[in-house]
């Protein structure tokens, strides 16, 4: 079955506009739990509530306010917060291509697929052109009432919108203190590189699933049934005391796996 | 600031303690609920049934699987409920860096050093960013299995869940019509259009956060002028705008 739309905008590079829909490249499979009272096992209701005199305050009362210091709040009022939104548009604005590799994976947020809204053919060229560049475009666009960045990119045969972060929500590598001790062992670089060159391979995301959802869901399907499953508690591990030991005895078991993979 | 996690790295038979921090700040104008005479509320949970407040130890986690009909999950159970080794991140593969795509990454986390785990921390950084490669593992934080790709940058080990496979949408699962070849004309029309935008390098000024901004210049203009401006006893219940994260990352870095 076909996915809905949940967006609708205009690429715009310049003047030349490119009608697209817009999709959720994602699908939420997390487990979702409701908080129940303990006694009756029924839902619970949640009420804000003033301390300072134990009573529920309406929604229609409540004020929002910015902690500037501890203790000191800017009360923002609803009129004021509502005049500070962006305007509503369908423009996905392009200002710049940049080669993908410079954006880093940490500025990666929800990811869209772009689908062709009419124009078929501008669409489908517009991917063309991304691949045969090696470029990504950074777009700025406006959806429910939130200012979005992202990452324009052709992905296959398609066009896909990553939101990325914004500047001051990411901490950079660069401007933290790398950890700091005596010089490392030549020899045991070599074998910590020789290990990874040996642990290298194809990324391929199927080999991984998850599986504690899994259990977590059968074990909700056994109590359902009244049944009362065993469980078994694991326990954690302790720093390797001996690193040099440690790496050859890693490389001389996958070299030997290796050797009988290829016998 | 305590870590989100504490485990352990392992490759091979080497094993390193880690702990984990986040990589992102909080939400910047993340606003606080006040009274009408500006006292930071609470948030209470009241039995639907007889309508009385409940503390903490007086609720539980339930599972709706059926209509109305709910399986309780205690913590414990959600603990033991995790894979084996799930306090281990184990690196079974390592893979380019650029392998991955965009599509399955979550969120970043950095890694610290934990107990007497300098060494093998630093010679695991100083492998991985040598050779440009990054480790694929699994582990459990919270009640949640997550996927993970281990890096490392500027000799720090860092964290990126990545979605699973069966989160990820492919192009037919959205519908997306199949491709028809564009003419040639076109193509080189957009081509043009890229190279006359085209930049090295990815500015964060292009990042820039200019809704938030806005937000917070209200903010700093109202305090200045002293409008709408309310002190309150009551201790907040977080830690709100007020701790760096920045500053946590920095020390435990330092610590080793």
């Amino acid at each position: 079955m076909a996915a809905r739309a949940i967006w609708k905008g205009k690429l715009k590079l310049g003047s030349t506009t490119v009608p697209v829909n817009l999709y959720s490249g994602v699908i939420d499979k997390t487990v979702h739990f409701h908080i129940l009272e303990e006694r009756t096992e029924s839902r619970v209701k949640q009420h804000m509530v003033n301390p300072a005199t134990n009573e529920e305050v309406p929604n229609d009362e409540i004020q929002k306010g910015y902690e500037i210091e501890p203790g000191t709040f800017v009360i923002l009022k609803a009129e004021e917060l509502e005049k500070l939104q962006p305007k509503p548009s369908r423009d996905i604005e392009i200002t710049r291509f940049v080669p993908g590799e410079h954006i880093s994976s940490l500025w990666y947020d929800r990811p869209y697929y772009l689908g062709p809204d009419g124009d078929q053919e501008a669409y489908f060229a517009l991917v063309d052109a991304l691949a045969s560049k090696e470029t990504e475009g950074i777009a700025r666009w406006v959806m429910r009432g939130k200012e979005y960045v992202g990452a324009l990119r052709a992905q296959g045969d398609y066009l896909m919108l990553v939101a990325l972060r914004h500047a001051d929500e990411v901490i950079l590598a660069e401007d933290l203190p790398a950890p700091a001790g005596r010089a490392l062992d030549k020899k045991e670089i070599d074998m910590a590189r020789q290990l990874v060159g040996l642990l290298e391979g194809e990324f391929d995301p199927t080999d991984f699933k998850d599986e504690y959802r899994e259990r977590v869901m059968e074990f909700i399907e056994m109590k359902a049934k009244g049944k009362k499953p065993r469980l078994q508690l694991v326990k954690s591990k302790a720093g390797t005391s001996s690193l040099d030991a440690a790496l050859s005895k890693s490389i001389a078991a996958l070299k030997k796996k290796k050797e009988k993979a290829a016998a | 600031m305590r870590p989100l996690w504490s485990g352990t790295i392992t490759f091979g038979l080497v094993s390193v303690p880690v702990d984990m921090y986040p990589a992102n700040r909080s939400d910047r104008t993340s606003l606080r609920m006040l009274s009408p005479d500006g006292v930071p509320l609470n948030r209470r949970y009241y039995s639907e049934q007889s309508g009385r407040e409940l503390e903490d130890d007086q609720m539980v986690r339930g599972y709706e699987f059926e209509d109305g009909k709910y399986v309780v999950v205690t913590d414990e159970e959600l603990e033991k409920l995790a894979p084996d080794r799930s306090r281990d991140i184990d690196l079974r593969r390592f893979v380019d860096d650029q392998a991955i795509p965009p599509i399955y990454f979550e969120r970043g986390y950095y890694l610290t050093p934990g107990s007497s785990s300098e060494k093998g921390y630093r010679l695991l950084a100083k492998a991985m960013e040598d050779s440009g490669r990054m480790g694929i593992g699994t582990f459990v934080m919270h009640g949640k299995e997550y996927l993970v790709a281990i890096t490392a940058e500027n000799g720090i080990l860092r964290a990126q869940t990545l979605r699973f496979a069966d989160e990820i949408r492919s192009p037919a699962d959205v519908g997306l019509p199949k491709k028809k070849k564009p003419q040639k004309a076109i193509v080189t029309k957009f081509e043009k259009l890229i190279t006359a935008r085209s930049a090295k390098q990815l500015s964060t000024q292009e990042l820039k956060d200019d809704q938030t901004d806005r937000v917070l210049k209200l903010v700093k203009s109202k305090h200045s002028r002293g409008k709408d401006i309310v002190q309150t006893e009551e201790q907040s219940s977080d830690d709100g705008n007020v701790v760096d994260i920045m500053d946590v990352l920095k020390k435990s870095l330092a610590k080793s």
